[in-house]
């Protein structure tokens, strides 16, 4: 089919975005690879030295991050991007299940509602923390709304600076279950798409990477030290779990996405063929049995893609935080705020530790999808 | 080139000669010639006192084109770190704008990438001028590193003196006192005491060490003389956790921008709130008060005859591209006339002890208060601010702080002080 030319051709066309990525993406990673196992920045005095000698230190740095009492700010950070991840994910779906579903019905005025659920996805995250967070101030926003209005007390919801921990558990005990969730997690997700692309083959690399998780756990068994001093970790205070004052973010996240993941819905249910529903209505179900039983099932590629565009969103989120609640606030933390913290205190190696973990939750989450889809596109 | 070019050059060329020849400035010009490029956070309201230094700049030295680098962001948190990357890539500015004090000693001269400007200061004769203090706070064994443009004070008490007097209170003298009045202030309904997002916080924290541990307390700190895990320093944690139950703290503090903290004071809802004396320049300038009678200031309490510092100074990089036309901008930074040029508009006092500060049109009362305490008070650096401690602390003290507000517990707040002094090498030893 195609000649030898024509795949020079190709070649030479992909060949300058192939090098720019090896250097800008695949380098850097493992650069940044590089320089977490290494000392650098340390010892501050040396952190920007001309040329100043970086060590190798194994996996010293991780080991900080995941033990040290200075450090539970890390913990907190990555412990609360886990849980924001499940709420932001959850309410995401639904709530783009529920818009999509209304707009199913076939209502007047259909294209002017689409646009508008859908027109907060065209704004950066930044612009929708800045609003969020005017909206949500201890005493601005809809806090004082119902005094503008009713002339009622103003409420005092404490949205982005509340200090209550909900599902709490202590990190020596509950780090190890932590971990072991995560890896479930992702050995459900794994199933699931074997599943989904009914690949027997799949289980067993799945199988083999949760097993290789657990292993880790054991073999690193030095990162799963407990704290070095639980006096001093704040976790012993506060407690390690979903701090409420995420919330704040996740109802701005919320707002951004869901009409987005109404629109795919919307698509996906439009997609269904009008003659499956009226067979299901022939053979007597219900309007809700249409749904629970027709549709829902075929829309569960269409949740999956969801999951995947959301979850990597989630996982990384920095700009929204960034602008909702700024660098130091003490109850909202996620990993990306910490390596720009990283640059203030030159803490060049604990800042790219940092970033190699979120590195590895995230290609937990698209991995998967990336070889699922590579495989289907082979077939 | 065409002729008509070339009379127009020649035009201006004599006329050039013939401004020159009139020009007032005694000064005489020099054939310094190149570029100077120099790097400042000092954008938006700043702006123009950076325009005023760098157009008597372009008057001294009219053959240098000088190019303002600047990179907008509160107390430079962007410009750091650009700076640093355009450090490591071997491209430094001629001359950057830098908290004096540690936060340029504990990074840059660590990394030894700073020229010693001990020459500069014997030549200029600024070792007369300069308070001691300020100088020991610039300087190491091995020299001196920057030129201080102007120096704000840290520990300063705002009031508003009408509703002080309505609630019949005295303004504190020692945390001890605030702590005792704090009641009435609470069950008369307000606030007494406003503190703003997580830095204001912190820089409530080092008034209140001050005003308990002292100057000579405070400074044995950072030489490692003063016990951070003993009774006295347990101290200045009880009563800064005393303090913050008599603020607003953990209710509606968090990303509240120092000036509507400071607002708070000024309409009666709040009745004391510690912040730096910029703060003197949004209340006179923004809010149009008159220093004594919109408002008040008092040092913060305990901490009378003590001026707790901090000073944004240029340094010269080791392999600035113009180092002649850098070491002329440092001259001009040093000396009266920029000082003078300078911190009028910049709503700050001189660091030299001859400025101009008695000139009313130049500064208002409370910076000629804040200049009379300059001359006589003894000097120490702040923390917050860059002065007293490295990067290293100065960037992760905010968790010693969350880890204190969470646990209420003084003893873990001074270990983690303790495991941050440790690490960051920031108190001596």
């Amino acid at each position: 089919m195609y000649n030898r030319k024509d795949k020079t051709i190709a070649f030479l066309m992909i060949s300058p975005s192939l090098i720019l990525l090896a250097i800008f993406v695949y380098f850097f990673i493992g650069q940044t690879a590089w320089y977490s196992v290494s000392d650098w920045g340390v010892d501050p005095a040396t952190a920007l030295k001309k040329g100043v000698e970086k060590n190798y230190v194994g996996l010293d740095n991780y080991h900080t991050l995941m033990s040290s009492a200075s450090d539970y700010e890390f913990r907190l950070a990555f412990i609360s991007t886990f849980y924001f991840t499940i709420f932001f994910l959850g309410s995401c779906l639904i709530l783009g299940f529920f818009l999509a579903f209304l707009l199913d019905q076939r209502i007047k005025g259909e294209g002017v509602f689409r646009t508008i659920f859908l027109f907060p996805m065209s704004l950066s995250f930044v612009v929708t923390g800045t609003i969020w967070n005017w909206l949500l101030k201890p005493r601005g926003g809809l806090n004082i709304l119902p005094n503008k209005i009713f002339g009622a007390d103003p409420l005092e919801y404490k949205w982005l600076n509340s200090d209550s921990t909900l599902f709490k558990f202590e990190w020596m005990q509950g780090g190890n279950l932590f971990y072991l969730g995560i890896a479930l997690f992702a050995f459900a997700l794994f199933t699931f798409v074997a599943q989904k692309r009914s690949l027997s083959w799949f289980w067993v690399v799945a199988a083999g990477l949760v097993l290789w998780l657990i292993s880790a756990a054991g073999f690193w068994g030095k990162i799963w030290l407990p704290i070095d001093d639980p006096v001093r970790d704040i976790g012993t205070y506060q407690g390690y779990g979903y701090n409420a004052a995420l919330s704040g973010i996740v109802i701005a996240a919320t707002w951004q996405m869901a009409g987005y993941v109404m629109a795919l819905f919307l698509a996906g249910i439009r997609g269904i063929s009008e003659e499956l529903r009226e067979a299901a209505r022939v053979d007597g179900c219900a309007e809700w049995q249409v749904y629970m039983h027709i549709i829902l099932p075929q829309l569960r590629p269409i949740a999956l893609s969801a999951i995947i565009i959301l979850g990597h969103i989630s996982l990384k989120i920095f700009d929204l935080v960034y602008a909702m609640t700024g660098i130091d606030n003490k109850y909202v933390k996620v990993p990306g705020i910490l390596m720009i913290k990283g640059f203030r205190s030159n803490e060049w190696a604990r800042s790219s530790a940092v970033a190699m973990v979120m590195l590895f939750a995230i290609s937990l989450v698209i991995i998967p999808y990336l070889w699922s889809n590579l495989r289907t596109e082979k077939r | 080139m065409s002729k008509r070019l070339l009379s127009l050059c020649s035009l201006a060329l004599v006329f050039a000669v013939m401004v020159g020849s009139f020009a007032p400035t005694a000064r005489a010009q020099d054939d310094l010639s190149g570029s100077l490029e120099i790097f400042s956070w000092w954008a938006g309201n700043e702006g123009p006192a950076l325009e005023a230094l760098l157009a008597l700049y372009g008057e001294q030295h009219p053959g240098v084109e000088v190019i303002n680098a600047t990179v907008a962001g509160g107390s430079g948190v962007n410009a750091r770190a650009v700076l640093k990357t355009r450090m490591e890539g071997g491209e430094p500015p001629d001359s950057f704008q830098v908290h004096a004090g540690q936060e340029l000693i504990g990074t840059w001269v660590a990394a030894e990438r700073m020229e010693d400007l001990t020459f500069l200061f014997e030549e200029q004769g600024w070792f007369d001028v300069f308070p001691e203090g300020l100088i020991d706070l610039l300087s190491t064994e091995e020299g001196i590193w920057s030129v201080p443009v102007n120096i704000h004070r840290s520990n300063v008490l705002w009031y508003n003196p009408a509703k002080v007097a309505e609630w019949g209170i005295e303004v504190p003298a020692t945390w001890d006192d605030f702590l005792a009045v704090c009641p009435a202030i609470q069950d008369a309904g307000v606030t007494p005491l406003v503190v703003g997002e997580a830095w204001t916080v912190n820089h409530l924290w080092e008034s209140v060490a001050l005003g308990v541990l002292g100057a000579e307390g405070w400074n044995g700190i950072w030489t490692g003389e003063t016990d951070v895990m003993g009774e006295e320093f347990l101290a200045v944690w009880d009563t800064f956790g005393k303090v913050l139950e008599c603020s607003n703290f953990g209710e509606d503090n968090a990303g509240l921008p120092w000036e509507q903290a400071i607002d708070r004071v000024v309409d009666g809802s709040a009745a004391f709130n510690v912040m730096g004396d910029w703060a003197a320049g949004y209340l006179t300038t923004t809010l149009e008060l008159v220093p004594g009678e919109g408002f008040g200031y008092a040092p913060a309490p305990g901490t009378d005859g003590v001026f707790l510092m901090l000073s944004d100074s240029f340094g010269l990089p080791v392999g600035a591209p113009n180092r002649d036309a850098a070491v002329a901008w440092l001259a001009l930074l040093g000396s009266k006339e920029g000082q003078d040029a300078f911190n009028p508009l910049k709503g700050s006092i001189p660091a030299r002890t001859d400025g101009d500060v008695t000139n009313p049109e130049l500064y208002n009362s409370y910076l000629q208060s804040a200049a009379a305490d300059w001359a006589t008070d003894t000097i120490v650096g702040s923390l917050v601010h860059g002065a007293a401690a490295n990067e290293n602390f100065a960037g992760n003290f905010g968790t010693v702080v969350d880890l204190f507000t969470a646990s209420g517990a003084p003893e873990a707040a001074a270990a983690e002080f303790m495991a941050l002094c440790e690490s960051s090498g920031a108190c001596g030893g």
